[in-house]
């Protein structure tokens, strides 16, 4: 076994015990921290994956913000309650029964499906990946680029609206 | 190299176990993280199959787009988390039964 698969079976284990702990875990920070392993690993494989960019991409954007913005959520509802963040279980026999039945029909497809005569191809890309992400997006990706800017507008502008609290300032 | 299946079964795993989060966790915050999971395993799926086609780069494209939606979504979802709690002083999602009733 080399040294790249070594580490990509590596990267394959952190992200599947890390997932399965965020399914035990009570704590929802411990739980937090869980994802960001689970994603770095996930960053990781995109990078054995000859998929530069998008490994970046996921760990400034899911390591370095999403995860800041969802322990500031940590942060601001306990401040309210003052409880202690243990999360309770519930429906568990129906959620192991869903989760199982996803999980194996996924599998079940996939292990009929042989994607073995595709992997022959499968060789890193000729060209800089990153450079033709920038020009395909800003060429053949163009519409769908500019909504994503919109979307992304919408979203900040609704949920600082959301988030600010207007009932008090009336008052 | 590495086998296509080898991606695809760890994306499989994670998006069950992001439906098992969802269902089970009694915490509105556990559920968005299910559902980043979740999203998470469609991308991997993605990145995977874009392997398979060197020379160009739509799944990765594709990737970006979905990232760009997890962004929104978290920060939506969050603003609303906060509000209810503010609101009803809980995040237990089955708590919150005002239509119900």
């Amino acid at each position: 076994m080399t040294f790249v698969a070594f580490m990509f079976y590596f990267f394959e284990a952190v992200a599947a015990l890390s997932a399965l702990g965020l399914a035990l875990v009570r704590n929802v920070f411990y739980g937090a921290l869980l994802l960001v392993a689970c994603l770095l690993a996930l960053a990781g494989i995109y990078v054995l994956a000859f998929a530069e960019f998008i490994a970046v991409t996921q760990i400034l954007i899911y390591a370095g913000g999403i995860l800041v913005v969802i322990i500031f959520g940590i942060m601001l509802t306990t401040k309210i309650s003052e409880k202690p963040l243990v999360v309770e279980h519930s429906y568990i026999l129906s959620g192991i029964l869903a989760a199982a039945a996803c999980f194996c029909l996924l599998v079940f497809v996939l292990s009929k499906e042989s994607f073995v005569s595709l992997t022959a191809y499968v060789a890193p890309p000729p060209v800089n990946s990153v450079q033709t992400i920038g020009v395909s997006l800003f060429s053949k990706y163009m519409l769908p680029f500019e909504v994503a800017g919109v979307l992304l507008l919408i979203a900040l502008i609704g949920a600082s609206v959301l988030a600010s609290n207007i009932k008090s300032k009336k008052e | 190299m590495f086998p296509t299946e080898h991606f695809l079964f760890l994306a499989a795993l994670l998006f069950s176990l992001g439906l098992l989060i969802i269902i089970t966790k009694r915490n509105t915050i556990m559920m968005l993280l299910g559902i980043e999971l979740m999203l998470n395993a469609s991308n991997l799926n993605l990145v995977a199959f874009n392997r398979l086609l060197p020379e160009t780069v739509d799944g990765q494209i594709f990737a970006l787009f979905v990232i760009v939606v997890a962004v929104s979504e978290a920060a939506v979802g969050l603003a609303i988390v906060l509000q209810v709690y503010q609101y009803y002083q809980t995040s237990i999602p089955d708590s919150i039964s005002e239509l119900k009733e």
